[in-house]
């Protein structure tokens, strides 16, 4: 193991890496640089997946079995933890390093493979199983017959920007980040640039908003800087609760440092010394690594008093949001910080006027932060260059669900959703077919496959009834049922709603009986009784069109959307729930009938037992029988059966 | 000052300043387990806002628990990845072999059953977690063992 005299390094990495504004160096200083950035090195590296996702998968296993081994074979060898690089389905993943070599990627490590992995590495003769790919190097030599990985399915269409060092550096090292060029672009933010300058440049480079809404970032910063008041504010979003979305964990977990970076930048450019991230509190990991990049910051004087002697004054708070989806609504956000409810309320004023404590405050969402870094960096035209017209930049997705790789990726705005479901998630696992791709969780759409060619842009999906921002997709297969789905995200709405305005508070409840009721049991009812559920049924579609008229904020807004588009597309199936009483995913428990095989009935009694109908008749020793008109499709039967002699249809 | 309320915890953040309020909460909801109705007065009169008011906040927002957990705390997650994994039949068999109710406590106060929303794993979906560790991935023989292994535990 190097010892690296940390002091010494700092001092290195601050005077002679971050104080240069270009990226050119003299020959000591770069290769000193490769040998920090492990381009160059003289001893084996071990890169564990630590991610949430990682771990999850049983990477701290991993990690200390690759330790154990070190220990007995190769004490000189680092092993360092990453985050996440994408691939979370692969998980546990773990890249060797030897010197000279190039870096190579193993998926699914677990335990028990590691000594086989190190030992194929370290005698160089890799088999290829488990082998993910190796990492392109101009000055290493490569590793013959082994992809590399930018040319794998998954990382092929993606562009990085966000994510450019997730999965690679370690996010608990600020040297790490120093040496790939990290906060270079705040040095030279705040001692060249004047906050008018730095909103300009975000203007130009037509960066929107990464949340919801697409606003675009530089209108919101001129705003807030325009304001004249003495105290404003930055809040980082980082609230992520929505179903299906987890990239703002991804970003955090790994290259926390640039989100650091963002909201320093973005601070000085609106005038605030005080900015928050607002983290979902279940994000155990994501808090430590914030906490301990934002000490690490203070230390090498990049947060705190008179930054960079600039006179520019920061301090970042992290505040866990309490678990309510309707935080991330930026006037409920504001409520929240400030020690109340979650209540959204009217814009005007807008935040950007009068926000926290009444002050001038700025709500962006953590993505959009983490892209500005490398805009200052390299300048709003580079920015332009990726995506399409009005709609620059990369987005970061998503994908889980029954895809065949879930994990995340970022590809430029603009790219087909087809390259996201079929190229990036490999489509449906177990040689299923994809039903449908639900986008953006309960305030998302449905977007059936014939639609899977379209272009994914802020418009085109406000289009279809959804926003960009959500990033959330998650891949259905044939045995989905389109009714229950929108039952579960009513469910979820329902409960959500925060009550102030009624169409959204009654009507989610409203819509989720009527769902409910389309998909209980047929019963005996009066006429009366009939005639108010199929009202219900036929007057769904206007009720979802009040609630999204007359609610205050997206998520009353949006709350009708899983209905309205899984209605558009999958229409004859909500009419086999109404008219046939039949579902043919099988989901709906209620609409499900029971029956016995008679050939595995070997008549043990047990169902007939249980059944509380007693709706089960037969001898001991001979099949049993299942009477439908009495079944309540309970399920209790086909759970206590251990012949598997019990179906339904 | 009433010994629920860990003193130490509200000395953290300022006096009569209300956006310390669901800092505080959580902290003593960490520490205690659960909000007790001494807490919302005792908090309240810290930070010069009426009890109801504190209430009011607490039980807006989904994290806090206003009686005391089981033993063992089970969350299984109800994200939209995990419900199409299933999730609601383990949400059934926990209900069914740990005789507890979701969002209720076993007459035992040996379990807690918890249905999240989404907690950020959708990509390893369906996921349980049990007190702190995490169960990514969970096929229903998964279940079967960690079924088997809470009821073995013995302290």
């Amino acid at each position: 193991m190097v010892v690296v005299n940390t002091t010494e390094q700092k001092d290195f990495l601050t005077e002679k890496v971050l104080k240069n504004y270009s990226s050119v160096f003299d020959k000591a200083t770069s290769d000193r640089l490769s040998l920090i950035k492990r381009e160059r090195i003289d001893h084996p590296v071990i890169y564990v997946g630590m991610g949430t996702c990682g771990i999850t998968a049983g990477s701290s296993k991993t990690y200390d079995a690759i330790q154990r081994y070190c220990k007995n074979h190769n004490p000189e060898a680092e092993i360092i933890r990453v985050g996440c690089i994408g691939m979370c389905s692969s998980e546990p993943l773990m890249d060797v390093q030897l010197p000279g070599k190039t870096r190579i990627s193993f998926h699914h490590a677990t335990e028990d493979l590691v000594e086989d992995i190190l030992n194929s590495v370290f005698h160089r003769s890799l088999s290829t199983d488990h082998v993910l790919g190796q990492f392109k190097s101009q000055s290493q030599e490569v590793w013959p017959n082994i992809p590399f990985i930018d040319q794998l399915p998954f990382f092929a269409k993606q562009h990085r920007i966000v994510t450019r060092n997730a999965g690679i550096i370690s996010p608990n090292r600020i040297d790490d980040y120093l040496a790939s060029g990290g906060y270079k672009s705040l040095y030279k933010t705040v001692l060249n640039y004047t906050a008018d300058k730095v909103c300009d440049i975000i203007t130009q480079s037509e960066l929107r908003g990464r949340g919801g809404g697409g606003y675009p970032t530089g209108k919101k910063w001129m705003m807030a800087l325009g304001t004249g008041s003495d105290q404003k504010y930055l809040i980082c979003n980082a609230d992520e609760s929505d179903p299906g979305a987890f990239m703002n964990r991804s970003i955090i977990e790994g290259d926390p440092h640039r989100v650091i970076e963002g909201i320093a930048i973005a601070s000085y450019a609106i005038g605030a010394n005080n900015a928050y991230i607002y983290l979902r509190a279940d994000y155990a990991q994501p808090h430590t690594l914030l906490l301990k990049a934002i000490d690490d910051a203070k230390d090498y004087g990049f947060l705190g008093e008179n930054i960079f002697g600039s006179g520019f004054n920061l301090k970042i708070h992290i505040r866990l949001g309490a678990g309510a989806f309707v935080c991330g609504e930026e006037t409920a956000l504001i409520a929240s910080l400030e020690g109340k409810q979650g209540i959204p309320q009217s814009k005007p004023p807008y935040p950007a006027e009068k926000g926290l404590f009444g002050h001038p405050t700025v709500v962006n969402n953590i993505e959009t932060l983490a892209n500005v870094p490398s805009i200052l960096e390299n300048g709003p035209s580079w920015f332009k260059s990726t995506g399409i017209k009005d709609n620059r930049g990369t987005k970061i997705f998503c994908i889980s669900g029954k895809a065949v790789t879930t994990g995340f990726a970022e590809v430029p705005i603009g790219s087909k959703l087809s390259d996201l479901v079929t190229g990036i998630g490999g489509g449906v696992r177990d040689g299923k077919k994809l039903k449908a791709v639900q986008f953006g969780g309960p305030s998302g759409v449905c977007i059936p496959t014939q639609n899977l060619d379209m272009e994914i842009s802020y418009e085109s999906m406000q289009e279809i009834g959804s926003s960009l921002g959500l990033g959330g997709l998650i891949l259905l297969d044939e045995e989905t049922c389109m009714v229950s789905l929108s039952k579960y995200f009513m469910q979820f709405l329902q409960h959500e709603s925060c009550g102030k305005c009624i169409p959204c508070r009654e009507g989610t409840r409203r819509m989720l009986q009527i769902l409910d009721e389309i998909s209980r049991r047929p019963r005996e009812e009066s006429s009366h009784e009939t005639l108010e559920r199929f009202k219900g049924v036929v007057e769904l579609e206007r009720l979802a069109s009040v609630i999204k008229d007359t609610s205050l904020c997206g998520l009353g807004q949006n709350a009708p959307n899983p209905v309205i588009s899984s209605l558009k597309w999958f229409r004859e199936e909500y009419e086999e729930h109404i008219f046939d009483r039949k579902c043919q995913a099988g989901v709906c428990r209620d609409l499900r009938t029971f029956y016995i095989n008679a050939d595995l009935c070997n008549g043990c009694n047990l169902c007939q037992r249980k059944c509380p109908e007693n709706a089960i008749i037969g001898t001991v020793k001979y099949p049993h029988f299942i009477i439908e008109s009495k079944c309540t499709g309970c399920g209790i039967c086909f759970d206590v059966c251990k012949f598997n002699a019990i179906y339904f249809k | 000052m009433n010994k629920e309320v860990p003193v130490h915890i509200l000395e953290k953040y300022p006096a009569g300043k209300r956006d310390g309020l669901i800092p505080i909460l959580m902290e003593i909801q960490d520490e205690k387990g659960f909000l007790s109705e001494e807490v919302f007065q005792e908090v309240g009169r810290y930070l010069n806002i009426p009890a109801n008011k504190v209430y009011c906040v607490a039980t807006f927002y989904d994290r806090f628990r206003f009686k005391p957990a089981g033993r063992y705390l089970i969350q299984m997650c109800q994200g939209t990845a995990c419900y199409l994994s299933a999730s609601t039949t383990y949400l059934d068999e926990f209900v069914r072999q740990l005789k507890v109710s979701p969002g209720g406590t076993s007459k035992d106060r040996r379990y807690s059953l918890e249905v999240t929303s989404c907690m950020g794993a959708c990509d390893s979906a369906p996921v349980i977690r049990i007190d702190d560790k995490i169960y990514s991935r969970v096929t229903p023989e998964d279940l079967v063992r960690i079924i088997r292994s809470l009821k073995e535990k013995t302290d």
